[in-house]
């Protein structure tokens, strides 16, 4: 649907920098920007070359994997608004952002796991040096002295490191304990906890069992786990906030004393005038006070035809101002503003959604009450009934606790979400969270919207024979110098065109150019000489002097493998719909080509709602498809949804997953993979619980050895890595 | 078994220095840009040189 805004991107972009630049404490000025159209080292290279030439610049540094910029500069040789035209001239976007804002929180979880993952595993490789000394020595005769020696030393590197890499653990474990809940975490600081202590006890006793290198490696296992399900989300959040952000552009506004100065978007309040420039997005939700232009609301109610604008009309976020500059005034907060009804749409829809639970934690509901449950009946029947002393049967606990670990809900899911999120990422697609696919896999039913979804969004013009390639290329002229995405359609038929000059717009009916034989006319039937025609038909009309207007039709192109996607999917058993907020008249024809036979137009934000909700009580599991400011709330209150990267941010952030590219193929990609993914966490289930019917009752007669319990734990944390490897491993074939 | 006395401090000190070095390298954020760093070594600093180069890639 961004087609002709990325087109015009140089033009809309009006934003200034200030607001984001930084005087650091040496005078000198610091920035942070987001590259647009950087793809590889060549790319950071000309950037970074093109900077090192500029002088007063201090730092220009790209880094590749996030796709920013950090900038550095000395105030007095340079100005940021020089330094950032220098690298646009090489064919690159900018836009500044506030660092603090993007993803630090994020970033700071994920560096520290990093840290308590190394030291756990430092610890845990040269404890298990030592435990294996420990264990030749038990058929090599090690002298009991020797053996303490050891198990000193793992004392002293094991407790440190677990007092440190344990925390993330201890500190869910009590704000759950807290709730008064349990999650996985109870079990897990729990046999970490009373292993190290037991093996204190054991080691100043000089008993020959500790279980110093279990508790390492199993913290090292976990934090694992922890860290690639971290990095996996931040990832994908990441990049879809790296869009938000490139969409996102500085606000002018005009000021009392009638000078315009540009804000931070936030920094918008009621009542402030803005200044919405041709082929700028309108970034507040408002009254027009001046101006008379056509408005581009496809992304915010699926419109394709854009409407006119002029003082007195409401406008919302999102719309694309395409031909005569517009004055808003900023409608009041907490008013009747459709962003705001949207929002309340939005956030019931993601509380209903919020009641769905993922499955490991449907699995941990069980699963943790049981470890406890048998761990204290082995200490209770050996302490009680086997006559073992409370310190052997605390030790047989520990042991339970330990080899029940659950390396299969807390390694394998995220190893897997992992693997098939970089499967994902490498086509464009970004999974934003962890229960995206599993939701995304058990969905039977896919509800599409239209403009900007299985269209393209952009017009498109039919070749009817209703006119000639002179025609064409004489209305092409006049058509080149419009935003109007009509216009644009019709200039892009003529790939060569030379725009007219002299061409005048008349905002809200068209494109004027005075000839010495009379006014040439390109804009609405009324207006140009044809028949009046509904505000809303996708057509242009072209009135010459003394000639009979010529009406140049244009439809809203499907995206070039609509038809072909939906057809996989309804062979592959999926219900198809297409809900949209446009006419009926463009619905229709749509629905046809597409092989949909159950369609609905003239959708209202909450009609969708509604329409996903009959479908839940069908026993249904719907997946909402959409783009525009209507489809948000529909978006989070489908069991899955998917949302193109040229969607409305709202939308973005609603969706669970979001594709980019122009192919409709992602989707049906995408839910593939989630059934991949779904099983491969259902077989590793299956192989931990396997494993557990094993090990649980050996444990629980005691014969279980810290060499046991090694061995038991690395194998099970193996295999069902392994397992997940196996999703990766396709693509690569 | 005298041996141990010196070799596990030894040991222990090796990896030790292997976990600070990747602290250390955590610390300084050696692995914030880890496709970009890796490019970084394949250009060519040719800033000393005459720039020539630049017009030929421009044309």
């Amino acid at each position: 649907m961004d087609g002709h805004a990325t087109a015009v991107a140089g033009l809309a972009d009006v934003s200034d920098l200030t607001p984001y630049i930084r005087s650091e404490p040496d005078g000198e000025r610091s920035l942070n920007m987001l590259v647009d159209g950087m793809h590889c080292a060549g790319c950071q290279n000309r950037i970074e070359k093109r900077l090192r030439q500029m002088p007063g610049v201090v730092v220009g540094r790209v880094n590749l994997t996030a796709r920013r910029l950090a900038l550095r500069w000395k105030p007095e040789d340079v100005r940021a608004e020089a330094i950032r035209d220098a690298v646009e001239a090489l064919g690159f976007r900018l836009v500044p952002y506030d660092p603090e804002k993007l993803s630090s929180a994020n970033e700071e979880t994920r560096r520290a796991l990093l840290r308590a993952m190394a030291v756990a595993g430092f610890a845990a490789a040269n404890i298990m040096l030592l435990s294996v000394a420990v264990w030749a020595g038990k058929v090599q005769d090690m002298d009991p002295t020797t053996r303490s020696l050891m198990h000193w030393l793992s004392a002293l590197i094991a407790i440190p490191a677990v007092a440190y890499a344990g925390r993330p653990f201890f500190r869910s474990a009590l704000t759950a304990l807290k709730a008064r809940a349990l999650n996985m975490d109870v079990p897990i600081s729990l046999a970490v906890l009373l292993a190290m202590g037991v093996s204190l006890v054991e080691t100043i006793q000089e008993a020959p069992d500790v279980y110093f290198d279990s508790a390492t490696a199993l913290l090292f296992f976990l934090l694992i786990g922890r860290f690639l399900e971290q990095t996996a989300r931040g990832r994908a959040r990441s990049a879809v906030e790296h869009l938000l952000a490139l969409n996102a552009t500085a606000v002018m506004v005009l000021c009392d004393d009638g000078v315009r100065r540009t804000l931070a978007p936030e920094a918008i309040g009621p009542g402030m005038r803005v200044f919405v420039p041709v082929g700028g997005r309108v970034p507040v939700d408002g009254c027009v006070v001046e101006g008379t232009s056509d408005i581009d609301t496809s992304l915010i109610t699926g419109e394709s035809v854009p409407r006119m604008a002029s003082p007195g009309s409401r406008i919302y976020a999102g719309a694309m101002n395409l031909s005569g500059a517009l004055t808003v005034e900023v409608a009041a907060a907490g008013q009747d503003t459709l962003l705001a009804e949207i929002a309340r749409l939005l956030e019931a829809a993601e509380q209903r959604r919020a009641r769905y639970v993922e499955i490991a934690a449907r699995i941990v509901r069980i699963y943790a009450p049981a470890v406890h449950i048998l761990s204290a009946a082995t200490f209770l029947y050996w302490f009680l009934l086997g006559g073992a002393g409370w310190q052997t049967a605390l030790l047989y606990a520990v042991a339970v606790l330990i080899v029940t670990c659950p390396c299969a809900l807390a390694l394998a899911v995220p190893v897997v979400q992992v693997v098939a999120a970089n499967r994902l990422f490498r086509k464009g697609v970004l999974v934003k969270s962890g229960s995206a696919l599993e939701r995304l896999a058990t969905v039977d039913a896919i509800v599409f919207d239209k403009t900007g979804t299985v269209t393209v969004g952009q017009p498109d013009l039919v070749r009817d024979g209703a006119w000639t390639d002179s025609d064409l290329r004489a209305a092409a002229g006049l058509a080149a110098s419009s935003l109007h995405p009509l216009a644009r359609a019709l200039a892009a038929a003529v790939p060569d065109v030379h725009p007219a000059d002299g061409v005048e717009e008349v905002p809200g009916h068209g494109l004027l150019l005075k000839t010495p034989e009379g006014e040439v006319r390109l804009g609405r039937g009324g207006w140009a000489g044809g028949a009046p025609s509904g505000s809303a038909a996708l057509e242009l009309w072209f009135a010459r002097p003394g000639q009979p207007a010529i009406r140049f039709e244009m439809t809203d192109r499907l995206r070039p493998d609509a038809a072909e996607t939906i057809r996989a999917l309804i062979a592959r058993g999926f219900s198809v719909e297409l809900l949209s907020g446009d006419r009926a008249a463009a619905v229709a024809p749509v629905a046809t080509a597409l092989g949909i036979e159950r369609w609905r137009a003239d959708c209202t934000p909450a009609d969708k709602i509604a329409r996903l909700e009959a479908l839940t009580v069908e026993g249904r599991r719907p997946c909402m498809v959409g783009d525009g400011l209507n489809d948000a709330p529909a978006l989070a209150a489908a069991m899955a949804s998917i949302s193109p990267s040229t969607a409305a941010d709202i939308s973005q952030t609603a969706a669970d997953v979001v594709f980019q590219g122009d192919d409709l193929a992602p989707v049906v990609e995408t839910i593939r993979v989630a059934r991949m993914a779904n099983r491969l966490v259902r077989q590793n289930f299956a192989l931990a619980f396997g494993y557990n019917s094993i090990t649980i009752p050996i444990a629980m007669a005691g014969l279980v050895t810290p060499l046991i319990a090694a061995v038991a734990m690395s194998t099970s944390s193996l295999v069902v890595i392994g397992n997940a490897l196996r999703l990766g491993w396709q693509t690569r074939r | 078994m005298s041996g141990l006395l010196y070799l596990i401090p030894i040991a222990l000190f090796l990896g030790g220095l292997g976990l600070a070095a990747f602290l250390w390298a955590l610390k300084t954020r050696q692995f914030e840009d880890l496709d970009g760093a890796a490019n970084r070594i394949l250009f060519d600093d040719d800033d000393d040189l005459p720039q020539p180069r630049d017009e030929k890639r421009k044309s």
